[in-house]
């Protein structure tokens, strides 16, 4: 059968792992390599990379990142963050990416999810979508790292993406992001419920149980989570076992 | 002479596979190239792919490696990986495209509506880790039965010949996962992907002398 897959998230920028609060207060997580070699040892299904750094000067950094994990790392590696153009996401597929992640560009320019999953293939693009709810079961799409409403309704736009040839979705509650109290379940499972493509789950995780309900409750294919992992709470393997425990299919 | 051609023909990243049988050989001369004369001098070769397989036959076509591709799979030691195997078919329903045509049978879509034992949808693509139950061969030598690989696919191919099945996979029906025929070895998930068990797979493919 299928494993549901844990996902740990590493947000880059200035060649070191953060962890926000709510897209804020960032806090040292430590050496992206280390880091990502450390959760393939755990068992980690994929790993994610968001580049967080605003200035483009930067952007040197995470492809050096990606091609150092990629030459020691022998699962899917996603990466996302200032993807604008089909020329990213070659650049990053060529770095040694299997996914590339699509977000603020996705809704300034829908057509880019057409056109990168045309050329590539709709199994490498994944759109992101940060999510925050507005009135009890509506939530909209938010932009730049959750700065920028849309007044795109999440739902809708997430069938949207997949139409245009997203083959996964990444979809991050604000509203839970960093906070430890686990996912928004009901967002997840509106949006997994609608959509034939997977659906990971992000945004809240502080203990192992919130896993669980992302994938019980939640419907969610895949799991993802950051701050668990980087400050040593509990390791991928941890998770893992405790999801198997709790009758969910992982790869052990 | 090359060690191992990995076939380029345009379509998505090589480099995993490239680095991934490098670290399973570290010696070994391995080249990704769209030179069919490298190709049919190269020892092995590994033909990949990614993407939809209308595009993976026209960009192939437009590169001239069909010859070089239908001579390796006949004559020496050849690994296909994901629309790599769908492309030795002789039809795909994705696009309704003819394959190489190196083995009998189809390419067919899963279904829409999948569900599993809980009642809860089964997506497409099939994205993740799944159980692979293998027969014997060279190429499953010291890994373990119902071992996990990473599959992304949407595709699968039905094989006319049951004895050319190596492997089967479970979404929810048994589906074919891997296929052999003599110096050939296809697989439809991607080891260079796959950490320990994928690598296995691909240090096997290095020492296999079919």
């Amino acid at each position: 059968m299928l494993a549901k897959r844990i996902i740990p998230c590493l947000d880059v920028t200035a060649g070191r792992v953060v962890k926000g609060v709510s897209f804020v207060e960032l806090r040292d997580a430590g050496d992206p390599v280390e880091i990502a070699r450390r959760y393939n040892e755990q068992g980690a299904d994929e790993l994610t990379f968001l580049d967080i750094t605003a200035s483009s000067d930067d952007r040197g950094i995470i492809f050096r990142i990606i091609e150092q994990v990629a030459s020691q790392v022998f699962i899917p590696l996603t990466v996302g963050g200032g993807v604008r153009e089909v020329q990213d996401v070659r650049n990053l597929l060529n770095a040694g990416a299997d996914k590339v992640s699509i977000n603020t560009s996705a809704v300034l320019n829908p057509q880019l999810v057409a056109d990168a999953s045309g050329r590539y293939g709709s199994q490498c693009i994944v759109v992101a979508i940060d999510a925050k709810q507005v009135t009890p079961g509506h939530w909209e799409v938010f932009t730049h790292g959750g700065r920028n409403a849309t007044g795109l309704d999440a739902v809708a736009w997430a069938r949207k993406m997949q139409d245009l040839g997203a083959g996964e979705i990444l979809l991050t509650s604000m509203d839970r992001d960093g906070q430890k109290i686990g996912f928004d379940l009901a967002l997840t499972r509106s949006v997994t419920d609608v959509l034939d493509i997977p659906v990971i789950a992000s945004g809240g995780v502080g203990n192992l149980q919130h896993l669980v309900d992302g994938v019980k409750k939640g419907g969610a294919d895949a799991v993802l989570a950051a701050s668990i992992f980087h400050f040593g709470e509990y390791t991928v393997q941890q998770a893992k076992q405790f999801m198997a425990a709790q009758g969910i299919e992982v790869r052990l | 002479m090359t060690d191992v051609a990995v076939v380029d023909y345009g379509m998505g990243n090589l480099r995993s596979v490239e680095q991934a049988l490098r670290k399973v050989a570290p010696d070994a001369d391995i080249v990704v190239t769209d030179n069919a004369d490298v190709i049919k001098n190269a020892k092995r070769v590994v033909f990949p792919g990614q993407g939809a397989m209308p595009d993976c036959m026209r960009e192939m076509d437009a590169r001239g490696l069909r010859d070089a591709v239908l001579l390796a799979a006949r004559s020496k030691p050849f690994l296909g990986i994901c629309i790599g195997l769908q492309m030795l078919f002789e039809r795909s329903a994705e696009g309704d495209t003819a394959g190489l045509g190196i083995l009998h049978g189809k390419v067919v879509r899963f279904a829409n509506n999948m569900h599993d034992a809980h009642g809860d949808k089964l997506k497409v693509p099939h994205m993740g880790w799944n159980q692979v139950h293998h027969v014997q061969h060279p190429l499953w030598a010291g890994i373990e039965q119902d071992a996990r690989f990473y599959f992304v696919h949407s595709y699968y191919v039905q094989p006319h010949d049951a004895s050319l099945v190596q492997a089967t996979c479970k979404y929810p029906q048994s589906f074919v996962c891997a296929v052999a025929k003599n110096n050939l070895f296809a697989v439809q998930f991607h080891p260079e992907k796959s950490h320990t068990a994928g690598l296995k797979l691909l240090q096997n493919f290095m020492q296999w002398n079919p």
